[in-house]
């Protein structure tokens, strides 16, 4: 491409988008649509995951230890414990420790307060580093001399890990078929323009210009429109995720869930707005203009 | 130069269009195409052009094998050509000027030599005062003649007209095909098809005349109603 074609092609594809402008609100405006709705989908995504590593984190297995092992024996353990593969980290809880806990769970029985510690197990409270090893890694505690019974809520770890799952998938479909309605509408856009300008292209092609050079225009004015509607897009979302943050933040119940700050994803969330909306505008006008240089 | 051989064309449907045509047009000529509505004038045109491809035969147009050009190098065939339609085809929101260096653009020309070429060409068709004129401020005749303009403004070695006096008067067309024969003797090949031929007998030009999609004569004379006139 000659240098000096850059700015005729921009003017044409700025001038392009003005011929139809109505057209041309309507493609950013489904764009951007379509670019909030996916920014938001990802976006409870985003604290939707986590939550669940919060949780994940929070989601320990109990290893007990040999009752005849004393407490010495029981905290040299933790060594081996640790070098288990997937186990994050594991915690000495002594039996004085376990006792006061499960008190501390019942202040109101009596009976509860009285107890011996003997009665409770040496123990560690193990977190994993991938909850779906969770039953291998259960198997293999249990291996370690020392250890007596492994206590690992499975179905909590399975359960989380398909609401991640489900989250994902719905999310990925989402994007798809979103990205596919706003190419489809960039597309027809773009056709318009191409549809008026069919003169211009059959005089272009018989005096000898390259396909090439009468694609640049309508892929200007696709990068144009996608462009346009990624940056509006990106301050709605913006806009829209502190409305809801503040919102959840001031709600009495919903204030437990902590919101990820912005401020942490505004440069992704602007990355794949930008690249969203570049890839829908460029892939719009390249399947617009594609029937036109058939010939 | 323009060589065919043995061109035949059969549409899908079976229409035969062009039944083994052989002609030869040497670099500089002057050639009329005549024929009745319908003879395959047109489709010649198409052929030359590469918009259509022959069902079989041979097609060389100013050193490219058009029959079997590929994509890449169709457009810088196209390059050594300049078309001229019955219908103008003029973009109608642009200037003059501007319909003249969009096709200048179009092949790479950078603003220096398209502010270069663009005054001299529409000197050559005496439109120096229109440039900054839309085409429907003008006249039937100075739009034809912006479109001889536009034809010659990427300097082609050949200039192809199909039916270019279609939709002007007699006195226009005269005038018209008087620039033509004028750009000719400046050494560029011209290739005019009509059926007018009053026009063409006034010319005294080589005449060949497409009947049923088939060359029936070719001689340096007039045309009368499909018969040649020596």
């Amino acid at each position: 491409m000659h240098e000096h074609n850059f700015g005729y092609f921009f003017h044409e594809g700025l001038s392009n988008m003005f011929s139809h402008g109505f057209m041309s609100f309507a493609a950013i405006g489904i764009t951007v649509a379509c670019l909030l709705i996916m920014g938001t989908f990802s976006l409870v995504a985003v604290n939707a995951n986590a939550l669940l590593e919060e949780l994940e984190s929070e989601n320990e297995i109990l290893a007990y230890v040999d009752d005849s092992f004393t407490e010495a024996q029981a905290q040299a353990l933790q060594t081996t414990l640790e070098k288990t593969p997937n186990v994050a980290s594991a915690t000495y809880i002594s039996k004085e420790e376990a006792t006061k806990a499960f008190q501390d769970q019942y202040p109101n029985e009596q009976m509860f307060q009285n107890l011996n510690p003997d009665i409770f197990r040496d123990r560690y409270a193990i977190h994993l580093t991938d909850l779906r090893q969770t039953a291998q890694t259960k198997a293999a505690l249990e291996q370690i001399p020392g250890i007596v019974k492994v206590n690992a809520y499975e179905e909590i770890s399975n359960g989380f890990i398909t609401v991640r799952n489900v989250a994902t998938v719905v999310c990925i479909t989402l994007i798809l078929i979103l990205f596919i309605v706003s190419v489809f509408i960039v597309s027809n856009t773009i056709k318009l323009t191409t549809f008026d300008r069919r003169e211009e292209i059959a005089i272009m092609r018989m005096v000898g210009a390259t396909n090439s050079f009468i694609r640049w225009p309508f892929v200007y004015e696709g990068f144009m429109l996608g462009l346009l509607a990624a940056v509006i897009a990106f301050f709605l979302q913006w806009g829209l995720y502190e409305a809801v943050a503040r919102g959840v933040a001031s709600n009495d119940t919903l204030q437990l869930i902590r919101v990820v700050d912005f401020r942490q994803l505004w440069s992704q969330v602007a990355a794949v707005f930008a690249g969203a909306g570049i890839l829908v505008g460029i892939g719009g006008s390249l399947s617009a203009i594609h029937r036109f240089l058939q010939i | 130069m323009i060589r065919l051989k043995d061109v035949e064309l059969e549409y899908e449907n079976g229409t035969e269009a062009i039944r083994g045509i052989s002609l030869n047009i040497e670099d500089g000529e002057f050639v009329f195409l005549v024929g009745p509505s319908g003879s395959g004038k047109s489709t010649i045109i198409k052929l030359l052009t590469g918009e259509l491809i022959p069902s079989s035969g041979r097609i060389m147009v100013n050193g490219f094998a058009v029959s079997s050009i590929t994509s890449k190098k169709l457009p810088m065939m196209r390059r050594t050509l300049g078309v001229i339609f019955q219908d103008f085809r003029l973009i109608e929101k642009k200037t003059v000027y501007d319909n003249l260096s969009f096709v200048m653009r179009a092949v790479g020309a950078t603003p220096k030599e398209i502010r270069k070429r663009i005054p001299y060409v529409l000197e050559l068709v005496g439109l120096q005062d229109k440039a900054q004129s839309h085409p429907n401020e003008l006249s039937g005749g100075e739009q034809q003649r912006v479109a001889i303009a536009r034809a010659l403004v990427n300097n082609p070695t050949t200039i192809i007209a199909d039916e270019p006096t279609g939709n002007l008067d007699p006195d226009r067309s005269l005038e018209l095909m008087a620039l033509l024969v004028k750009i000719n003797e400046l050494g560029t090949t011209v290739v005019v098809v009509t059926h007018e031929k009053e026009l063409v007998n006034r010319f005294g030009k080589r005449v060949v005349t497409i009947d049923e999609g088939k060359a029936i004569s070719d001689q340096v004379g007039g045309y009368v109603g499909g018969r040649i006139h020596a």
